[in-house]
């Protein structure tokens, strides 16, 4: 028995993936088509599913609305449709932003001297021992009313006798893009960083040699060859960013409200399981859709592996 | 017009920090002529200054003092995008997210050629190096030849005044290291560019050089051609360093115009005869040199410089045996041309046999303590 799996390769393959692959059945499969099968339900007035096959879930998702101002029996509304629309848009803005950020940041450590390396990624890895949670409460110290940044700008516009009123930061949409930046960045650092530093020296003097100057050596050559680690690094943040719900609660109160925050709600507040449901996976097929766009055109930054 | 020399170095030094801390020479007061035209190898063991040197000649490092010409012009901190050199590197440095015609494409657009130009200079390059057809294949999917021929074109198509090559070699097995270096070598010549081959294989640098620089601990030992450096090795170390050598202490005992006769005290005998170099002076404490192949066994005892001898030890290793014999406690290298078939072991010599070897005086070489 112990001999012939010694010799069986793909046996000893299912044997070694079985634990993952239960896990995955039992954690992920299983819920997911629960899901499905409960956002088809209609909720019933006690806060139950019924179990049916209607469609109206997602209908009432896309702008149709039997709760109407001027008395119609039906009209369109287009509130979850935004709330979709400001999610993406979101998650587009800050993974465009933490590109722009990691980048450098990736670079600079990447070309510095390995023995410093390891010291600055430290240093990027650090706030990930903080509670996810406890560093967006810190933001909320840094930019609430009488926050940290308030009170520094009011005491340097008294230093110049300026009149000051408080910035209103707190519960916007632009609280919501830092802290979101602030939370994904080191995501971004790492991949970036990883396929940065695989990228052989001589190959920045390969460029030289043959005649390109700094700026056309990062085009030709530097940005292509990371460009699988700024793949890895978009779905590593862009995915979270779509549907994490905590940012946008405490940075952006009532003011934002994203997917996360829709389902959040509609399982705990409004008790609509089969809502909820709908909206669970029609965030989970917008990301799917991005994605595979994305990374037909980029890659899926397989290369960071074999390269 | 070309200038005469393609590359001089001008009492160059490199220094660098090592990690704990100490200043070293790299490269330490090297002054070299490098033609237009030549094939130039610079040999050495690894971290005698060689490849820093070639990287002081593409840009890639600046010389902390003395000047770096190229055609002529000082060279000073000119970037090496602004070097009409190319290098074909040890690594190859090949981008590996272009195709092979992109690789080649890549310096001539950047010199701003036109399109039509770009191609009719890549298609010619690649059948210089015979790799017709593999335009549309990534680095990858070429075998280590190919790749390292892919290297050559993408340094030549841009016409350089100077190629230099950094071991480019090193990665290659031995046949095809030996085709790959006649095919290097009959390229130089067929272009007349001017290649500067770094190496530390004392063969391929014979096989392919017009002359060779030996360099050691950051300095020029011997420059010459091949022959030069082989026959009159300069000092101790090339005479070492590049083929085989016997040594013996020695003293000059009488000098003339053009003889000497050495003392020998390890073997209570003199040499004479000898072919004398420049610079030496009567009763000078010297080195003796004879090339293991240069000796001969005899059978009959001849008046002069002649030793008798134990045969210690027999190495066959086909085209050549190697005798070890004794003299007076002195283990001395003998190689011998295996001129006849050694199967029968009567041809051979054995352990403990008597012998003469004979010295001729034109083949001792009277080296100068350094």
């Amino acid at each position: 028995m112990l001999k012939r799996l010694r010799e069986n390769k793909s046996a000893q393959g299912t044997l070694l993936a079985s634990p993952t692959m239960l896990w995955m059945i039992g954690l992920l499969i299983i819920p997911l088509l629960l899901t499905l099968v409960v956002s088809f339900g209609q909720r019933s007035p006690d806060g139950d599913v019924i179990y049916s096959f209607s469609l109206d879930n997602y209908i009432r998702l896309f702008g149709y609305s039997t709760d109407c101002d001027n008395g119609q029996a039906s009209c369109f509304d287009p509130l979850y449709l935004q709330i979709l629309w400001r999610s993406l848009s979101l998650a587009f803005n800050t993974t465009v932003l933490v590109i722009l950020l990691a980048y450098p940041l990736a670079y600079f450590i990447a070309r510095a001297h390995p023995l410093r390396r390891n010291t600055f990624l430290f240093m990027v890895l650090i706030p990930l021992w903080t509670n996810f949670v406890i560093r967006v409460y810190a933001w909320m110290m840094l930019l609430r009313t009488q926050g940290v940044i308030n009170l520094g700008l009011g005491w340097l516009a008294g230093l110049f006798n300026i009149p000051f009123t408080p910035l209103e930061m707190l519960y916007t949409p632009g609280a919501v893009l830092v802290g979101m930046v602030y939370e994904f960045l080191p995501f971004m650092i790492l991949p970036i960083y990883t396929s940065l530093e695989k990228i052989d020296n001589s190959l920045y003097e390969a460029a030289a040699d043959l005649g390109a100057n700094g700026l056309k050596t990062f085009a030709r050559v530097t940005l292509p060859l990371s460009m699988p680690g700024v793949v890895a690094g978009t779905i590593l943040v862009f995915i979270p960013v779509m549907g994490t719900f905590i940012v946008s609660d405490i940075l952006g109160g009532r003011q934002v409200i994203l997917v996360g925050n829709l389902i959040q709600r509609q399982f705990l507040d409004a008790r609509d399981p089969t809502f909820g449901s709908a909206a669970s996976l029609i965030l989970m097929i917008m990301t799917l859709i991005v994605t595979y766009f994305y990374t037909r055109k980029f890659g899926f930054g397989e290369e960071i592996v074999v390269a | 017009m070309a200038h005469e020399f393609a590359v001089e170095m001008q009492d160059v030094v490199k220094k660098f920090i090592t990690p704990e801390g100490n200043e070293l020479n790299a490269v330490d007061h090297v002054t070299m002529q490098i033609k237009n035209g030549e094939f130039f190898s610079m040999l050495g063991s690894s971290g005698c200054g060689k490849t820093t040197s070639l990287r002081m000649i593409a840009g890639f490092e600046w010389p902390t003092e003395g000047e770096v010409y190229i055609e002529g012009k000082a060279m000073g901190h000119t970037p090496p995008f602004q070097r009409k050199v190319n290098t074909v590197f040890q690594s190859y440095a090949l981008f590996q997210h272009m195709t092979v015609y992109q690789n080649i494409a890549f310096g001539l657009e950047m010199e701003g050629a036109q399109k039509d130009e770009i191609d009719k200079r890549v298609k010619h390059v690649l059948e210089m190096v015979q790799l017709t057809g593999m335009e549309r294949r990534k680095p990858k999917q070429l075998s280590g030849g190919q790749q390292q021929r892919i290297a050559v074109a993408r340094a030549l198509v841009k016409v350089p005044d100077v190629l230099l090559l950094d071991e480019p070699l090193g990665a290659l097995d031995l046949k095809l290291r030996k085709d790959m270096q006649l095919e290097l070598k009959a390229l130089q010549q067929q272009l007349g560019i001017t290649f500067v081959y770094v190496t530390h294989d004392q063969e391929e640098a014979m096989t392919m050089s017009d002359r060779i620089a030996v360099m050691s601990k950051g300095k020029v030992q011997q420059l010459g051609a091949p022959v030069e450096i082989y026959e009159r090795p300069a000092n101790k170390f090339v005479a070492d360093f590049i083929g085989d050598s016997n040594f013996f202490e020695g003293r000059i005992k009488s000098l003339s115009k053009e003889e000497a006769v050495v003392f020998i005290p390890d073997l209570n005998a003199e040499v004479t005869g000898i072919p004398v170099s420049q610079g030496l002076v009567n009763g000078e404490e010297i080195t003796v040199s004879i090339r293991p192949e240069k000796v001969l066994i005899s059978e009959k005892p001849m008046n002069q410089n002649t030793f008798k001898g134990k045969v210690t030890n027999t190495v066959y290793i086909g085209t050549d045996t190697h005798v070890y014999v004794d003299l007076m406690g002195k283990r001395l290298k003998v190689f011998e041309q295996n001129r006849i078939s050694r199967l029968d072991p009567g041809s051979f010599y054995t352990v403990g046999q008597d012998v003469t070897l004979v010295m001729m005086p034109e083949n001792v070489l009277v080296l100068k303590k350094e």
